[in-house]
């Protein structure tokens, strides 16, 4: 006999073509909007004009009189049934359809339900609202000003817009650092307001059916489970009433894991009409509404040795959530998982402060591509290392070098008590200045000054925790952050593998598939799966965070061990030896003192349905639900070299290298996608992707006009590295990948160019580092802001 | 065939002119009537159930809905089906025969040129327009053409490889040759 090869059958490390290509390449994935269910209605949502004013009357009269019009919903309405406001994933409130006043612009104030989305539009147009518009808060420091009037005046005991004040580290350890060192760097920043934007908007269609009290709600949403418990507890239904299935999403990047407003009337709509109603939004409503992510201030210091030993860290952040505390995050954090800032670097000691304010802007605070603020996290990270090394003048490689954990020092325990497990950080980081050509870019750089060009490299090194929980520390809303997956395998040895997790474009149909046949040698074709739907598969908290690999992944791996050690079992009746004396290799059981008697796993599957021992249950299926014991911590080198032109400010990206080490990979090609888009948010959000807004609260990138997403044409190119450093408490050794290069990535551009700009003594220009931007900070000599409120044109 | 909104209840009162349109969608001509302020996206997705045309921005900018309207790529959001009447339309659904896909079809798949799949389709269209002019084009080509549709999930490399993969089997070649055109290692 000759062992399986485990590429051939599709297992660990093989870079399968994806399965769910099959259908997309067609035209024929399943996404919400491409479901039509017999009577379904169409519903449209009115929108607040104005950022902050108080409702004096709303008339839906004439759209009622539009003939093919089944229903308007108001806030008023909504009221009535207890469902005006609904719960946050941050324990605050948040609006569905405004009652006493507009919070932000963009805000739901009525929705129509009509025989189809045009007719559903024109009644919209037909509700005439009266506003007495009030003052605007479109920043944290006009949030906090003594005047500033108080946003959130539904709540008792909100005397003003102060969301929360938290603290995390040692303060005082830190301020004697701070007084023992010989430099101190400072950087202060805005890490600006994006939008994950999937091309997909989001959309639901809630179907109640009176005759069974059942509610089925099909929806773009990415934690399919939540939603279930979610609405169980919103819309007093019975959960087991209610089933829920994410169809095919059109990408979700975190903007689909909270609860909108939109999902929630289309149910209630669907209840009170008795009939499907379909909510699909629209580009201007996914972007003035829905989750937004960053939006933070820094201000961050760093105490520094001479020789370029960091001391210690202070940071001190200002958080706009916007109207509603609604970040997804764990229930113990305030700001996510900012204190896993600095986790690569061995420092003795840290201290974070942090505010959130209300403001009149859309709430959200959603991990975008990252898992829960790290993005800022690790920006902040590592634009203020590069301002330390210049500070100090050292060599920016050199000073992460001497600064980083070393790879003899883990388990390592960060300042504010993260625990890292495992990492090559050196060799990362040496892979990628070997690959950009570091010292012969510095040689170039020198040359090209001579002649009044500015050339520039911009390094960023960071590991970020990936994969909550484990569930003593990470829940959300008190649902503790664990995965699930069940495994059939039927008789001829074919397999339907379901998890807890849900698939947004990563490839789990066709990875999960080679988790299984790794542990247990069925070919990955053999093996379908299926995530999504609550009625089917067991409950899971959803794919968010790069968590799915970490947690789900797992769980695939653990069943599978369940399901070889039972076959195990079936194998020793076949091959009539006892259990001891049979041993495993892949895809097949054989007797340890005769290795050519064996039985295939195929042949274990039919036994367990036709020739099972006396007393053993038939079948072979079972189900694993996983609590990792840690976090991930992949690590990542991002190094960028651009042009910049003086003249104009408008700066070229001559190379990206990316050194990614995020520890065994499954499935290769899809890695390096993953690895390959999240270098192309990295580059939107420092070049051109933002949201802003004037000082009346209008939004400024309100469709894709305004906000701007890089095309094919100015996406640079990338080259890709790896290092890998299995992850030593995940069955299978992977960490996550999914949002490393959009958190670390950021960074590399914004040094490149500041690097490049580094003669003219300015320490920062924010994101998006436009080319205004960067002519205003040639011209001036001085640090550009980029916080609102803007100027607009008039 | 069922008209576009055949089902519907005269929903304005007959104030609105109903236009009969016939379109060659995918080589069959469809006659319907319709609403003049209906989209040619949802001319595509909701009356003649061809799904694989997908809405993202309703302002042009995005690409998920491009069909080929006589051959040219057009963004059918921001196309009224009356301005389809006479015309041809190839959407995703016309790229394969009954038997075997569109070599862009096979080169987005073998290439690794689709993550979530919306903006998939309105790729492979715009690719197409380009492959129908320039059958030999540069990646810089390619990028150029590709620029009005928007991908959040690639970072388009992979997308840039399938059409020059496409490229070189359209012209007999072996598609393996195209793996250079992409700069990932």
């Amino acid at each position: 006999m000759t062992a399986l090869d485990e590429i051939k059958i599709g297992g660990l490390g093989a870079s399968r073509k994806r399965v769910e290509d099959n259908r997309f390449i067609r035209g024929k994935g399943n996404y919400t909007d491409d479901i039509v269910l017999p009577g379904m209605l169409h519903m449209e949502i009115l929108r607040s004009p104005l950022a902050h004013a108080r409702i004096k009357s709303i008339d839906t009269s004439k759209a009622w009189d539009i003939p093919g019009v089944h229903l308007v919903l108001t806030g008023e309405m909504m009221a009535t049934r207890n469902l005006a406001w609904m719960p946050t994933l941050s324990y605050d409130t948040q609006a569905v359809l405004a009652t006493d006043k507009v919070r932000f612009q963009g805000q739901e104030v009525a929705c129509v339900i009509a025989d189809d989305p045009y007719v559903a539009r024109d009644g919209c147009e037909a509700i005439h609202v009266e506003y007495e518009p009030l003052p605007a808060i479109v920043n944290p420091t006009q949030a906090v000003a003594p005047d500033a009037p108080i946003i959130r005046d539904d709540k008792t005991n909100q005397a003003d817009n102060v969301i929360y004040d938290w603290e995390v580290g040692d303060k005082e350890g830190t301020d004697r650092a701070f007084a023992e060192a010989d430099v101190i760097s400072k950087l202060q920043l805005h890490y600006p307001r994006s939008h994950p934007s999937p091309i997909e908007c989001c959309a639901s269609i809630a179907d109640f059916n009176r005759a069974t009290s059942k509610l089925t709600v099909y929806m773009t949403t990415q934690a399919p489970h939540i939603i279930r418990a979610a609405v169980a507890m919103v819309a007093e239904l019975p959960e087991h009433m209610i089933r829920i299935v994410s169809p095919d999403i059109g990408g979700g990047f975190g903007n689909k894991v909270p609860v909108y407003p939109g999902y929630v009337c289309s149910i209630l709509a669907s209840i009170l009409l008795e009939r499907p109603v379909k909510w699909i939004e629209d580009k201007t409503g996914n972007l003035i509404s829905t989750g937004f992510a960053r939006d933070v201030y820094l201000t961050g210091e760093l105490a520094l040795r001479k020789d370029g030993k960091v001391l210690g860290v202070r940071m001190h952040t200002d958080a706009d959530h916007g109207a509603f505390f609604s970040d997804a995050q764990p229930s113990k954090f305030k700001i996510g998982l900012m204190h896993s800032t600095f986790a690569c670097y061995d420092i003795p000691v840290a201290h974070l402060t942090a505010r959130g304010t209300y403001t009149n802007k859309a709430p959200g605070g959603v991990a975008y591509r990252c898992s829960f603020r790290v993005t800022e996290a690790m920006f902040f990270q590592e634009r203020m290392m590069q301002a330390a090394a210049n500070d100090l003048g050292m060599d920016q490689a050199a000073f992460r070098r001497m600064n980083f954990v070393r790879d003899d020092q883990f388990p390592h325990r960060t300042p504010f008590g993260f625990l890292l497990d495992s990492g090559q950080y050196a060799k990362c980081l040496d892979v990628g200045l070997e690959a950009v050509g570091y010292q012969d870019f510095q040689r170039q750089k020198e040359e090209a000054k001579a002649r009044g060009r500015l050339l520039g490299i911009g390094i960023s090194t960071m590991t970020e925790p990936l994969g909550a929980g484990n569930s003593r520390e990470y829940d959300i809303l008190g649902i503790k952050m664990f995965d699930s997956a069940e495994l059939r395998v039927h008789m001829t040895g074919k397999a339907l593998l379901r998890t807890g997790a849900k698939t947004q474009g990563q490839g789990h149909e066709t990875t999960w598939a080679q988790i299984v046949a790794h542990e247990l040698g069925i070919p990955a074709e053999d093996v379908t799966v299926e995530e999504g739907d609550t009625d089917t598969a067991p409950f899971g908290m959803g794919t968010y965070a790069s968590r799915s690999t970490p947690v789900a992944g797992a769980a695939v791996a653990m069943v599978s061990r369940k399901i070889r050690a039972k076959a195990r079992k079936l194998a020793a009746h076949l091959l009539e030896v006892s259990e001891e004396d049979v041993e495993w290799e892949l895809g097949r059981f054989y007797v340890r003192s005769a290795p050519d008697r064996g039985v295939s796993i195929q042949e274990c599957a039919m036994a367990a349905y036709s020739n099972m021992p006396d007393g053993m249950e038939p079948g072979l299926e079972g189900n694993a639900y996983y609590d990792p014991p840690n976090l991930t911590w992949p690590f990542a080198c991002y190094i960028v070299t651009v042009e910049v032109d003086p003249e104009t400010g408008v700066w070229d990206v001559l190379n990206v290298v990316a050194v990614d080490d995020c520890g065994v990979r499954i499935n290769p090609m899809i890695v390096e996608g993953q690895i390959m888009g999240g270098l192309t948010e990295a580059y939107a959000m420092s070049n051109m992707q933002f949201i802003t807004f004037d000082a009346e609260g209008n939004c400024v990138g309100s469709n894709y006009m305004d906000y701007l997403l890089p095309t094919a044409w100015e996406t640079p190119g990338y080259e890709l590295h790896e290092v890998v450093t299995p992850c030593p408490h995940h069955p299978i050794g992977a960490k996550g990948v999914g949002e490393c290069a959009a958190v670390g990535g950021p960074a590399a551009f914004v040094n490149a160019v500041m690097d490049a700009l580094r003669d003219t003594g300015v320490r920062n220009i924010d994101m998006p580092v436009l080319p205004d931007r960067v002519w205003e900070a040639i011209q001036f000599g001085r640090d550009v802001s980029g916080a609102p409120p803007v100027k607009t044109d008039e | 065939m069922s008209s576009l909104f055949q089902e519907q209840r005269d929903p304005v009162g007959g104030a609105v002119p109903i236009r009969r349109v016939s379109v060659t969608v995918n080589g069959e001509r469809r006659v319907a009537d319709v609403e003049p302020r209906l989209l040619l996206a949802h001319f595509l997705r909701q009356g003649l159930r061809l799904t694989g045309t997908h809405t993202g921005c309703d302002t042009t900018n995005c690409g998920a809905c491009t069909v080929l309207l006589d051959g040219k790529p057009v963004k059918s959001c921001t196309v009224l089906a009356v301005q389809a009447d006479g015309r041809a339309v190839t959407t995703v659904e016309g790229l394969a025969s009954a038997s075997e896909l569109h070599p862009l079809q096979e080169g987005f798949k073998d290439e690794h040129g689709l993550q979530c799949g919306f903006c998939t389709p309105g790729m492979m269209l715009a690719a197409k327009a380009l492959l129908d002019e320039n059958p030999n084009p540069s990646e810089e080509d390619v990028r150029w053409a590709l620029s009005g549709n928007l991908c959040r999930c690639t970072g388009y490399q992979n997308i840039v490889k399938s059409v020059l993969w496409a490229a070189q089997k359209l012209q007999g070649l072996s598609p393996q040759a195209a793996e250079n055109g992409g700069s990932a290692t």
